[in-house]
């Protein structure tokens, strides 16, 4: 009977399909469905995505040992790479000659149009470890036959002669691992803080908001500065980058809680909860099985709201010079560099690495748009 | 209104007493005490102290005391106004401190102004011209100032400004006030100089309040009684400003009270790179140098003035919404 029915009005029929199909659809899929329509924050999750790929395979991509110094290469601009020449399709940088200044002795580079460095895919270079464990020296692209010293120098070289390229990408990773970090411990806080002061109000919610209120009305990064610069000087960089993962996310949660109370606060009167307590499930049941999933969205958006802050904070420490220590490579460590106006105006490449600040900051805040306004796919 | 107040009061006192432990925390982090740091101090110029010396300024200190007593001893002088003696500077705290700390609150609270005048007009013409090219301009431009730190901003500003204006865009004075008594010259010479720091530092607060501002007038002009002031034939301007930009200001009005601390914060970052005489610079020197009475002070008074900034703007809040000055009655 149903054929029948389909064949004489299709029209109808879809329309009837697709409302069954919605109607049907578990709260990821709708989420789903509502987040794609925003097309700004699809580009940004696919920016972001890009991102951590770059994270991931940071050593992979670059051409040279970022850590490599050589004072012979000192503020080499960025190299264009020329993409033909005579023989057609053979893409190469020009070898370069450098030549000290004699009025200023700063070292001034011309391109030698006569030593032509092909520059090629999965070319061996400096040894790394791989995911941190399978030791290679391939890279995706770079120069082959270079004298020692030679190399692609995509986004110029700094006072150290150390490839700003290569610098860049591992920087992405240290940047994006400590926002995650953070947001992760923030997350952990804000949900176990906010989860108790919504579920159980009264004098405990009473004590929460309040260290959330006096929290939030500190000014941050002064605070920020002196637990940073109270860290031992002897601490390994592993133990600083934890220290100060710590301290950024000490601050980070409070909006998270607020969050949290929030959901918690609206839904422990909706039907579902009570339906719930009185048919005599447990309180964990309660929470986890009822209440959490139906506010889980709402975290992710408020967490991809609150990692653009912390990279924020990490990369401003850094750039202070009491975040993260070199040898340790992350923006705000680049960016350090880029302080001093003189050297600024001369080598004005090196505030390339605000670019990928800006540019993930931004799609964060695309993201975290987007996945606000999907968290309600029934709104 | 009075428990309000009352409300605020407490709250703020709190927050206080909260600055002043972490202040301490962070005075005492540093391995080994004041003295011992005094002491090192004096042996890298040359002279020595005894061990009886020493013991006898930990006592003066009451460095040999419990923690609990020391917080109560260092509160006890810092309620006195003597913050200790800065180290590297070897002169009185608030010596070094001087109008630093004014400089800064005048960069803050002239971004906070600086905010709101920016912030209004446009958000009520964002919303009143919702999805036109005006409104487009000024969204992406928000997006930006939020997504640009300020310190990059202040960064991209000094680059621009040495390179094609070959100019110095930072400072607050010109050189010949820089050093110079107060007078009527030098107050000028720093009016001229605050507005590009404070539109620096109020550019991410701006991009923010002007979502705000936008979100909660398009929530109001949706309103039937708006629709019944248009339908009376009120003019567009008057339909609009009377009722739905004062109802809407209320959630701008107390988001105001949380930027407050977020520009203090954001001065000190900014300072340094546009090199304002403010605490900033000297917050880092002190830091870097482990002078941690003067890093410690500079924490704990800008801190309290934080505190007292958001207050006052607590009170504007409560005279521009009569629910908060009705509560309670």
């Amino acid at each position: 009977m149903s054929i029948a029915l389909d064949t004489a009005v299709p029209l109808d029929a879809k329309a009837a399909a697709a409302e069954a199909r919605y109607a049907q659809a578990t709260q990821l899929q709708l989420t789903w469905w509502r987040f794609r329509k925003h097309r700004l924050a699809l580009i940004s999750l696919f920016v972001i995505v890009l991102f951590y790929a770059v994270a991931i395979f940071a050593d992979f991509l670059a051409t040279t040992d970022p850590h490599a110094t050589d004072a012979r290469r000192s503020f080499i601009p960025p190299q264009g790479i020329h993409l033909f020449d005579d023989s057609g399709f053979n893409p190469h940088v020009y070898g370069l000659r450098g030549v000290r200044n004699p009025r200023t002795f700063q070292m001034v580079y011309t391109p030698d149009p006569t030593r032509k460095l092909p520059v090629r895919m999965f070319v061996h270079g400096h040894s790394y470890n791989l995911f941190g464990f399978i030791e290679t020296d391939i890279h995706l692209f770079g120069v082959e036959g270079g004298r020692p010293g030679e190399s692609i120098f995509l986004l110029g070289t700094d006072q150290l002669g150390r490839d700003l390229f290569s610098r860049m990408m591992v920087a992405t990773r240290v940047s994006l691992v400590i926002g995650l970090c953070g947001v992760t411990l923030s997350l952990f806080l804000g949900v176990l803080l906010g989860g108790i002061s919504g579920l159980y109000g009264g004098w405990v919610d009473l004590v929460i908001q309040r260290i959330i209120e006096v929290l939030r009305s500190v000014p941050t990064i002064p605070l920020w500065m002196g637990l940073a610069a109270a860290l031992p000087r002897t601490w390994s960089v592993i133990q600083v980058y934890f220290a100060i993962t710590l301290i950024i996310s000490l601050i980070g949660w409070t909006d998270l809680a607020r969050v949290v109370r929030g959901r918690f606060l609206a839904l422990r009167e909706e039907d579902f909860v009570v339906a719930a307590e009185l048919s005599g499930a447990s309180q964990g049941r309660i929470i986890f099985r009822h209440m959490l999933p139906s506010f889980t969205s709402h975290i992710i958006a408020a967490t991809s709201l609150a990692l653009p802050a912390m990279i924020i904070s990490e990369t401003s420490l850094s750039f202070l010079g009491l975040g993260l220590r070199p040898p340790a490579v992350s923006w705000g460590i680049l960016l350090q560099d880029a302080q001093n106006i003189q050297v600024l105006a001369g080598a004005p490449w090196l505030l390339l690495p605000a670019v990928p600040v800006t540019l993930v900051i931004l799609a964060f805040n695309f993201l975290g748009d987007g996945l606000r306004d999907a968290a309600d796919p029934y709104g | 209104m009075v428990i309000y107040l009352l409300r605020r009061l407490g709250l703020a006192l709190i927050t206080c007493v909260f600055i002043s432990i972490f202040t301490f925390i962070i005075i005492r982090l540093p391995p080994g005490d004041f003295v011992d740091a005094y002491i090192a101090n004096l042996a890298a110029s040359g002279s020595s102290v005894s061990a009886d010396q020493a013991e006898a300024m930990r006592r003066d200190y009451g460095l040999d005391r419990p923690v609990v007593v020391q917080y109560g001893i260092w509160m006890g002088r810092v309620l006195n106004g003597d913050f200790g003696v800065s180290m590297v500077w070897r002169r009185p705290v608030t010596e070094v401190i001087g109008d630093r700390l004014w400089l800064t609150m005048a960069v803050s609270v002239s971004a906070l102004f600086l905010t709101w005048m920016i912030a209004l007009p446009i958000g009520i013409y964002s919303a009143m011209r919702q999805y036109s090219i005006g409104d487009y301009i000024f969204t992406t431009l928000g997006f930006m100032g939020l997504a640009i730190p300020n310190f990059l901003l202040a960064l991209i500003l000094m680059y621009v400004g040495f390179r094609y204006l070959g100019l110095n865009v930072g400072g607050l004075f010109s050189a010949e006030y820089a050093q110079a008594d107060w007078s009527l010259g030098r107050a000028w010479d720093l009016m001229k100089h605050l507005p590009l720091p404070a539109a620096v530092l109020a550019m991410a607060g701006t991009a923010q309040l002007i979502r705000i501002m936008r979100a909660n007038l398009l929530d109001e002009l949706r309103k039937p009684y708006v629709v019944t002031a248009r339908a009376k034939g009120l003019t567009e301007m008057r339909a609009v400003l009377k009722y739905p930009v004062r109802a809407a200001l209320n959630p701008f009005a107390s988001s105001l009270a949380y930027l407050f601390p977020y520009l203090v914060s954001g001065s000190i970052i900014v300072s340094l790179v546009l090199g304002l005489p403010t605490v900033g610079p000297l917050l880092l020197q002190a830091l870097v140098a482990q002078d941690m009475f003067l890093a410690g002070a500079i924490v704990l008074l800008l801190g309290v003035m934080t505190v007292i900034g958001t207050l006052i703007s607590d009170m504007l809040l409560m005279w521009i919404d009569p629910r908060i000055r009705l509560e309670g009655r």
